[in-house]
């Protein structure tokens, strides 16, 4: 399992990354950390005839803070968001999915924004994204634009980005004061890609409960504070409503079952930590 | 901006194991095949090639990295370390290696070198490892000789002991 042949860019601006972008379109890819790509490089389910690297922009592998915002650029290695000291303060769900994102090997390499624009529709950042209604930053030379992420992930792999866009960063709000947040997920190995993952975000008069891996990408939906028999019948529709397929991994069954019933332990994880 | 052709090869220079090495590589070259075939440094195994079994990690930078996911073009000016340069001296096992012996923590070896990379690295970040965080850290190879158990025996006494060990010196052989 070898690579097709590409041709191969190091930019040493964003400028220049833009420029190649621009020129070369649909036949080039952006390589961050490559723990995506690679993969599909090395399976040759992606052919693309130019890579360009952006590792050695500048700038890019600083997380920042902005107001309510947390703003991590393309060149943001997972490891690094998550040594951040104060994430957990910051925003809690993002501190719990993160030492579920691939295996500590995987995450010393791999970028927070590649694992977005690679939309795997069982993966973490994806999925706090769209539950924490963050948001998607995009260049080109022609514009920049901000996409809400539940606009953003479209199916499958597929996202909103056009062909010459690179993702600039990805913003997660912070955490609001009276807030809960967790994660679960399950999968045949801690690390492999979630059969399901949940995340819930509590507020004083709403649940927020977003899942990966059933529909084909993360779906987000939200309920006045149910509980019981009522929360057990929303859990049920939503469920049925992500239209889960089997696999070679799981059936649909156990996905709509998962959904029921980890949703609902994360759910009530997240009503025990609103602080 | 330096743009490297596909059809053509280019000069990669890094530090392996502590010393520079170079080797010519057309741009989808992948760092496995540089250390192996380019450089002969066989101890970086290959197994699946798309990053799930964890065989040919290797450390850049001090960071654990799946050789397979990584192109050798992405090794230039960087510092790599493989299961070569673990041990003190050629004839000599370093701590993490001896433990592995005596707790029978390999059989084929197919994984080991890089479970021993891995390992090392995450020592270095976290020198007071609970068997959880090192079954995580194991959790992203494949044995399929062990059950794990042994490797996380070994794990956790050489954790023990190179605490007490003075560092050892930079290994100069490849």
């Amino acid at each position: 399992m070898k690579p097709a042949a590409f041709d191969y860019i190091r930019a040493g601006d964003l400028s220049e990354a833009l420029d190649a972008l621009a020129r070369h379109g649909s036949d080039a890819r952006i390589i961050a950390g490559g723990q995506s790509l690679l993969p599909m490089l090395n399976m040759r389910l992606a052919k693309p005839t130019v890579l360009i690297d952006v590792m050695a922009i500048p700038g890019l592998d600083k997380v920042r803070r902005a107001g309510d915002a947390i703003i991590v650029p393309a060149g943001v290695r997972q490891a690094a968001l998550m040594r951040r000291p104060e994430l957990s303060a910051e925003q809690p769900l993002l501190a719990a999915a993160l030492p579920w994102l691939g295996h500590y090997q995987t995450r010393a390499r791999g970028t927070v924004c590649g694992s977005a624009a690679h939309a795997d529709p069982s993966a973490e950042i994806p999925l706090c994204l769209v539950a924490l209604d963050g948001e998607i930053r995009l260049r080109s030379r022609r514009k920049s634009r901000t996409v809400k992420a539940g606009d953003f992930f479209a199916g499958m792999m597929v996202t909103d980005k056009a062909d010459d866009e690179l993702i600039e960063a990805v913003v997660f709000p912070v955490a609001r004061p009276g807030t809960g947040h967790a994660f679960k997920e399950v999968a045949r190995r801690h690390g492999d890609f979630a059969i399901v993952g949940c995340a819930a975000v509590v507020t004083a008069d709403a649940i927020h409960l977003a899942v990966a891996g059933v529909a084909d990408k993360p779906e987000r939906r939200s309920f006045p504070l149910l509980d019981g028999s009522a929360l057990s019948d929303a859990l049920n529709a939503f469920a049925w409503d992500l239209d889960a397929r089997d696999d070679f991994h799981a059936t649909a069954r156990l996905r709509r079952d998962l959904v029921r019933s980890l949703g609902r332990d994360t759910i009530a994880e997240a009503l025990s930590c609103r602080a | 901006m330096p743009r490297l052709s596909a059809t053509a090869r280019h000069r990669v220079a890094f530090t392996l194991n502590g010393r520079p090495v170079s080797l010519e590589a057309e741009p989808r070259l992948l760092a496995t095949d540089a250390l192996r075939h380019g450089l002969g440094a066989t101890g970086t195994h290959v197994g699946c090639e798309h990053g799930v079994c964890g065989a040919c990690t290797i450390q850049i930078d001090g960071a654990p990295a799946r050789a397979c996911l990584t192109l050798a073009v992405q090794l230039e000016g960087r510092d790599v370390r493989t299961v070569e340069g673990l041990s003190p001296a050629a004839d000599r096992l370093s701590v993490m290696q001896a433990a592995f012996r005596r707790h029978h923590a390999l059989q084929c070896g197919f994984c080991t070198a890089g479970i021993l990379i891995s390992l090392d690295a995450f020592l270095r970040e976290q020198p007071h490892p609970t068997e959880d965080e090192l079954r995580e850290v194991v959790g992203g190879h494949l044995c399929r000789c062990t059950g794990y158990t042994p490797i996380i025996r070994a794990a956790l006494e050489a954790a023990a002991q190179l605490l007490d060990a003075p560092p050892l010196p930079e290994p100069a052989h490849v």
